[in-house]
């Protein structure tokens, strides 16, 4: 690779901002952001979250040496548009103008995102915060895009569903069976959690980033804790570090559970489903007795964990795991010798592994498709680098190798499990944070995938802002890719194979 | 698949016990409800879901409700895909500006008579949202209310006495001076 393509060298050409750990923060001027803009046509390196203060925006790259944090003032509200040239960075750019009223010059597309015209501000987390005028928008004026063609029919969808899911539209084109166009409309959710993050102690914000996403809820607060030690120079101690991954493991194995048992039942089998949601329930059984909280909500927390994990909890997670594995393995048989439910999840719903790079799309979306990233692995993060496991990767892209994503890493997490429990270190589990200003970032994986927390604390150690970016921002758009030329009936095993969070997205 | 069939038939079923109707949430419904409510319901009820701006973890409990252990049809409570099939809105979270219309027109798509639950700390108050540029706040703030189940989320068994308390509130199994008490104010036009 030329010297010219390394983030490294853009990094190292740019004004760096003191107080940011663990990676370098770095300001463009409008220049350089351009030549930013015409490096990202050419270069592999990844955006993986974009977002902004009043005056300036931020995005995070990463090619395979450097993670950095690219910043570029915007005291005029205006910016390059970055999301023209790396489509995943679209609806971040229409979501920062829609809360801070930052403009992205050249923008592929200048329809709001997460403002549906309902708020009594426009730009609520802006310098022109302001009252909006006029009655609220009708839902109808929301522009989708057109499809032309002949005997295409449009199907609406949402943003009230017929399961117990999120709300969230999703408008159909199709030509009788087959999908001609998926166009999804988000933000129906969002509850401004970064507005409410701000100015609030970083215990007070935790329980914030707890509720970005319920099913991810460790991660999410793992991420944001993260973020926050980094940002204050501290660290948590080794005991609750293993804690830690003891919470993300179980979460990871609960939720995979879940989205196997659900995506069978939308292929119509029963069986699997009451199995596998018999196995979740009784690891969040296990985590409720052992944390307190079934979905272990507010237990890790900036510090260190709100918890300890007693000698008989990690007693009964030891017994969870030797249940665990025969029932889950009999199971993962019985899925992979019924060519009924085969026909259903092999070759449906396809992502292409360029998309899944060019979107920089974690979890098993990406490791189903050839992207083998995994935030435990690259950067890593403690306890991880001491535990033996492996990141699986297919290439296929289905629904079915999503599935096989999953159950390889339940049987990875068990087994991580079962690591963590022999060698739990001793000692306290929470540190108090030191209350001084800095910035930190943090990567964590959630069973989602990566998910991505940046935080500045003010001198008080309190939050002056925070942007929590859920893996599913980086894997909503490739949904709209997968379902195309698919059956409009397969859309509830393609969707539940991505499950996608609403929350964690509309935030 | 066989092997597993036969573990499950060796071993019996995990399905536990149903919870009692929760006492509080009887003494709160004895207050609301209606006779025909109770004519209409019987012992069986048709729950709508709408999340109007939740976490999602609240969601996961109440699909919990559906697992083998609490088997939640036993009670003759089901989900059902369109509110005009619902006794019953199981509202969650705090209600967003964005969710608000398409709560209210749930509701008045619902055919009455019609309870509403909120469930979770964020419908039964606002929670950590409270109200903000962009959230409106508790579910009572867009439609009235008749039960509140608490928590964070709140946990299946409670959901589950909670559900327990509403069929036998409508099952007339409550003191009829306080099933005729208060009947509900009507919904706003
Ligand atoms: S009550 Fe708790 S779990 Fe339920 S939606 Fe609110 S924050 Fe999420």
């Amino acid at each position: 690779m030329t010297d010219e393509g390394r983030l490294e060298t853009f990094v190292r050409g740019c004004e760096a901002v003191p107080g940011h750990r663990p990676w370098p923060r770095v300001r463009a001027g409008r220049a350089q952001w351009r030549a930013l803009a015409d490096l990202l046509a050419k270069t592999e390196w990844e955006l993986l979250a974009l977002w902004a203060e009043p005056a300036e925006v931020h995005v995070a790259l990463r090619d395979e040496t450097t993670l950095a944090v690219v910043s570029h003032p915007c005291p005029e509200g205006r910016f390059p548009s970055l999301g023209r040239i790396r489509p995943g960075a679209i609806r971040m750019e229409r979501a920062v103008h829609d809360l801070f009223g930052l403009l992205a010059e050249g923008r592929a597309d200048d329809r709001p995102w997460l403002d549906h015209g309902r708020w009594p501000v426009t730009a609520p987390l802006g310098k022109e915060r302001a009252p909006r005028l006029g009655p609220p928008r009708e839902a109808a004026d929301y522009g989708f895009l057109p499809v032309e063609g002949e005997g295409l029919h449009e199907i609406p969808v949402g943003p009230v569903h017929a399961g117990i899911i999120e709300p969230g539209h999703f408008r159909f084109h199709a030509n009788g069976e087959t999908v001609a166009r998926l166009e999804e409309r988000l933000g129906y959710v969002h509850k401004g959690i970064e507005s409410l993050m701000q100015g609030r102690t970083a215990d007070e914000a935790a329980r914030l980033a707890a509720r970005v996403s319920g099913d991810s809820t460790v991660a999410h607060s793992l991420a944001f804790a993260r973020a926050v030690e980094a940002a204050a120079e501290t660290t948590a101690p080794p005991r609750a570090d293993a804690l830690r991954a003891v919470m993300a493991e179980l979460e990871r194995i609960a939720n995979h559970l879940g989205d196997f048992g659900a995506i069978c039942n939308d292929a119509s089998f029963g069986f699997i489903h009451a199995h596998a949601m018999a196995l979740r329930e009784l690891v969040l059984r296990a985590a409720g007795a052992c944390f307190g909280h079934r979905l272990m909500m507010d237990r890790v927390v900036p510090g260190g964990v709100a918890c300890d994990l007693s000698a008989k909890g990690a007693a009964t997670l030891k017994r969870l795991i030797a249940e665990m594995r025969p029932r889950f393995e009999a199971l993962v048989e019985v899925y992979d010798n019924k060519p009924s439910l085969l026909d259903r999840t092999v070759t449906t719903g396809v992502t292409l592994t360029h998309l899944v790079h060019r979107f920089a799309a974690g979890g098993y979306v990406g490791r189903a498709a050839g992207r083998g990233m995994d935030a435990r692995k690259v950067p890593g993060y403690p306890p991880y680098e001491r535990l033996d496991f492996e990141v699986p990767v297919l290439i296929e892209g289905d629904v079915n190798a999503r599935v096989w994503i999953r159950f390889t890493e339940i049987g990875e997490s068990l087994r991580l499990l079962a690591q963590l429990l022999d060698h739990l270190p001793s000692g306290e589990v929470r540190r108090s944070v030191p209350g001084r200003a800095g910035e930190g970032l943090a990567i964590v994986e959630g069973f989602r995938g990566d998910v991505l927390t940046w935080v500045a604390l003010d001198g008080e150690g309190r939050v002056r802002r925070c942007h929590p970016r859920d893996p599913s921002w980086l894997q909503w758009p490739l949904l709209e890719a997968a379902i195309l030329g698919n059956i409009v009936a397969d859309f509830p095993l393609c969707n539940k194979s991505f499950n996608c969070s609403y929350s964690g997205h509309d935030l | 698949m066989w092997k597993i069939v036969a573990a499950t038939v060796l071993k019996g079923p995990h399905t536990m016990h149903g919870p009692k109707a929760a006492a509080d949430a009887l003494a709160e419904l004895g207050r609301r409800v209606e006779a025909a409510a109770r004519a209409r319901l019987g012992r069986s009820l048709s729950i709508r879901e709408v999340d109007a701006g939740s976490c999602n973890g609240c969601e996961l409990e109440v699909h919990a409700l559906g697992n083998v252990f609490y088997d939640l049809e036993r009670f003759g409570i089901r989900f059902v895909a369109s509110p005009r099939h619902a006794d019953v809105l199981l509202v969650t979270g705090p209600v967003t500006h964005n969710m608000a219309e398409a709560l209210k027109r749930t509701y008045d798509a619902t055919p009455d008579p019609k309870w509403v639950i909120a469930l979770g700390d964020c419908a039964c108050t606002g929670g950590l949202f409270g109200e903000s540029y962009a959230c409106v706040g508790a579910a009572e703030t867009v439609v009235p209310v008749d039960l509140h189940i608490p928590g964070c989320p709140p946990p299946p068994e409670r959901i589950l006495a909670g559900l327990l308390a509403l069929i036998e509130a409508a099952d007339g199994r409550i003191a009829p001076a306080a099933a005729t008490g208060v009947s509900r104010s009507p919904p706003d036009p």
